[in-house]
């Protein structure tokens, strides 16, 4: 599937400014003129997309629409059918999901003397960790320092992250880096041993650390094979529906479903770790998303119904260049580091109008003017909208052979369909890509609700309102370690009460109260609903009876 | 905006070319454009096991399919490959591999070490099917051959696009589980055949000894004014 003969003039103009390109770059936006653009064309500002939350501790706060229906809806379980007594897993730790924090919380919690549970909903390592591309930052060039790291982290957030995060974020990243390596994760490195470390969107230094364009794929096939090396106890295809509390207000535990089945199964654990990840699936304004099959915000669902606050949930980030043709990979994130190697952003008349390295928020932004209100976009066969990113100039810079070498994912994933990257250039376009926002936490991973702890994409306030590239592998690493440590000392200490499952209740009485009177949505939600048939009779069936006795509010 | 990873959404029949093909034996009419992963999605059935990232990085949907009068079989992810006339396809849930335990710390990164924990490797007679069946075009049979030897830079070179989707072992006429072998070997290789990265050390040790410190809380305290400030005035470094 070449392009289509109508792109071929654009192809050429691209071609035609490309010698004159390589020496040109646009100045980038000062921070205090990005407002504008931001609030005129990116799409967390369309007022209509977010609503106030009724329910909850954010009561008040807006949020996307898609985001609130499930933090506003019921439980897949009737409390009353429960017996807590009867405990199929008793543990220290619980880690519910099993992606780059899951995995390295658990690697940490079980050397700190715990013994760990850990569930995931699809496999292990089924995460938006296992494709990330470009990779993971980490202030340890000489020319480089943590306060640098710091502050391009702050700028990129618009100056809205949680500055004790951040400083925990940025002192960890270089020995997140020999750990991964001692665990035998390969990183791109020059002759003499230095890392070889791209410069991402927003960084005023090369400081992503890559293993080609795989690198999640690298990092996650290391602590998958890791967990299984220490024998850590994992289930697979078995999602948390509910946490369980005691009588004290501490998270004491989970209620588990086999996705096959739909057997239930109870959990009782001295600490819980959320490391369920992202959001994209819920496809927030109906964009295409890079994220993974399961990111379906369960995690943000089930903290909010124990009482736990989110943070920044009111943004959600579009990576700016997903592919936007051919429409069999629509959406498909094309590395950041296609533009931190030098590809830059073109129009339909192959000229530039943006810095490749803007901030995310930034870019995305400039794309949708581009593309909806300038009018340069290029419009592919089934209606989306793009713009050119210019891969074979990384050749021209960097010597042939580059993007071959650096990215090979992208290079083998375009090629499936005929398009050599090498040589023409990517058609790309927003998608959405990362939450934000998520669950408020402390920098040991501790929440607002005792014994239930975060890290990963669920949790908040590490990136603010826009997160940098190379940050939200960092950010699993980082915090999936401290949880690990927190969640394991927390689990010697606490003395668990009683089992309860009260909460539930207390919540659909709150929603009751709050007048959401009609049947409510059934969250978590676990996958998104891509099967075309809704006369399947026999789900149906099934389905009811696994909701049977849930309680409809009134 | 199509989100065409939702079968739902694409061209309905009547504006679509409808192919036919055949899920498990079963026939159905689906709209052309789509991978076999949203043909399964078209044809009713919600995915559990066999679904994964949908962007050809997990190895959870690899896949074999042949066509109506064609029994020769072939390799996808299902994610990836777009449906043709005539396709008979299936999902491949799971399948069985042997994992062994073992800690890298303890360990060498020598050939014998591999043939320590996986022996049966010797056993590969060079048939090729594990070449032949890889969804990255990955040449296994020699990443294989290389670590019989050895040679475990080679392997970690030849291997290292490896989504671990299990289609090899599930051809191996002999059991081998080529994915985990060559994992095993990329480990070794990562933790102790790459050149020692001192400034990574050293930047930790810094790090330990509070030499950022002062700065970070100076960035903390200061008034927003300046802080965005110092952001714009930053220099930023051009290689």
């Amino acid at each position: 599937m070449p392009y289509p003969v109508y792109m071929e003039q654009s192809i050429r103009n691209v071609e035609d400014t490309r010698k004159r390109r390589l020496k040109e770059e646009l100045p980038r936006i000062p921070v205090g003129e990005r407002m504008p653009v931001l609030q005129e064309f990116h799409p967390d500002f369309i007022e209509t997309s977010m609503r106030e939350l009724l329910v909850g501790p954010n009561k008040g706060d807006r949020t996307p629409n898609e985001l609130a229906d499930l933090l506003e809806g019921n439980s897949h379980i009737d409390p009353g059918k429960i017996d807590l007594t009867r405990i199929d897993y008793d543990v220290d730790v619980l880690i519910v999901g099993a992606g780059g924090a899951g995995a390295a919380a658990a690697l940490i919690a079980q050397e700190n003397g715990a013994n760990v549970l850990l569930v995931t909903k699809l496999r292990l390592g089924d995460a938006n960790t296992v494709g990330y591309q470009g990779g993971t930052q980490a202030a340890d060039r000489l020319d480089d320092s943590p306060a640098l790291h710091y502050l391009d982290t702050m700028g990129g957030a618009r100056f809205t992250a949680d500055p004790k995060l951040v400083e925990a974020l940025v002192k960890d990243a270089p020995d997140v880096i020999r750990w991964l390596e001692a665990l035998g994760v390969n990183w791109d490195k020059k002759p003499d041993g230095s890392m070889a470390e791209v410069a991402l969107a927003g960084e005023a230094i090369p400081r992503c650390h890559c293993a080609r364009d795989y690198t999640g794929l690298e990092v996650m096939r290391v602590l998958r094979d890791e967990v299984r090396c220490r024998n850590i106890n994992y289930v697979e295809f078995a999602p948390a529906i509910e946490l369980i509390m005691d009588d004290k207000g501490q998270v004491a535990g989970a209620v588990l479903v086999n996705l096959e089945t739909n057997e239930l199964s109870l959990v009782r654990a001295k600490a819980v770790v959320m490391a369920t990840g992202g959001i994209g699936r819920l496809h927030i304004q109906g964009f295409p998303t890079t994220n993974h099959y399961g990111a379906t915000a369960d995690g943000l669902v089930l903290a909010y119904r124990v009482g736990c606050p989110l943070v920044d949930t009111d943004t959600m980030q579009y990576h700016p260049t997903c592919a936007a043709y051919p429409l069999a990979i629509l959406g498909l994130l094309v590395t950041e580091k296609v533009r931190g190697l030098g590809a830059q952003v073109l129009d339909i008349d192959g000229e530039q109008f943006a810095h490749p390295l803007e901030p995310r928020d930034v870019l995305a932004s400039c794309i949708i003017r581009e593309c909806k209100e300038h009018g340069k976009g290029i419009t592919t066969p089934t209606g989306e909208l793009g713009v050119w990113l210019d891969s074979p100039r990384i050749d021209m810079i960097h010597g042939e052979g580059t993007v071959a070498q650096n990215l090979p994912a992208m290079v083998r994933q375009f090629g499936r369909f005929d398009i050599d990257i090498t040589k023409e250039p990517m058609l790309v376009y927003p998608g959405l890509h990362y939450q934000n926002g998520g669950i408020k936490f402390s920098p040991d991973g501790a929440t607002a609700v005792p014994g239930l702890f975060a890290a990963g994409e669920v949790e908040g306030g590490v990136h603010g309102k826009n997160r940098l590239g190379g940050n939200s592998s960092l950010d699993l690493f980082v915090f999936g370690r401290r949880v690990g440590k927190s969640a394991a000392q927390h689990a010697k200490e606490v003395r668990l009460g009683k089992l309860t499952l009260d909460h539930v209740r207390q919540w659909q009485r709150e929603l009751k109260k709050a007048g959401l009177t009609q049947v409510r949505p059934i969250s978590p939600k676990l996958l998104p609903d891509y099967a075309r048939q809704p006369h399947d009779y026999l789900a149906d069936y099934v389905t009811e009876r696994l909701h049977a006795g849930q309680i409809k509010v009134a | 905006m199509a989100e065409p990873q939702d079968s739902t959404q694409v061209k309905t029949e009547k504006e679509a070319k409808m192919l036919d093909i055949y899920v498990m034996g079963k026939h159905y009419q689906v709209p052309e454009g789509l991978t076999i992963m949203t043909a399964l999605e078209y044809c009713g059935y919600r995915l559990i096991r066999g679904c994964g990232c949908r962007a050809a990085f997990c190895g959870a949907c690899g896949t074999v399919y042949n066509f109506k009068n064609d029994p020769v079989l072939r390799y996808a992810l299902a994610c990836q490959k777009l449906i043709e006339q005539d396709m008979y396809l299936t999902q491949i849930p799971f399948f069985p591999a042997a994992k062994p335990g073992y800690g890298l710390e303890k360990m060498e990164p020598t050939g014998e070490q591999i043939l320590k924990i996986y022996p049966e490797i010797i056993t590969c007679f060079g048939c090729n099917n594990c070449t032949k069946s890889c969804p990255q075009e990955l040449e296994v049979m020699e990443f294989m051959s290389a670590a019989i030897r050895g040679d475990l830079e080679q392997v970690t070179a030849k291997s290292f696009d490896c989504l671990m989707c299990g289609l090899c072992a599930a051809r191996c006429p002999q059991g081998l589980v080529p994915y985990n072998v060559a994992l095993l070997c990329r480990r070794l290789h990562g933790r102790y055949l790459t050149p020692h990265s001192r400034h990574v050390d050293e930047r930790i040790a810094e790090i330990e000894a509070g030499k950022f410190d002062v700065e970070i809380e100076e960035l903390q305290k200061m008034s927003l004014e300046e802080l965005k400030r110092r952001f714009d005035e930053r220099p930023i470094l051009k290689e």
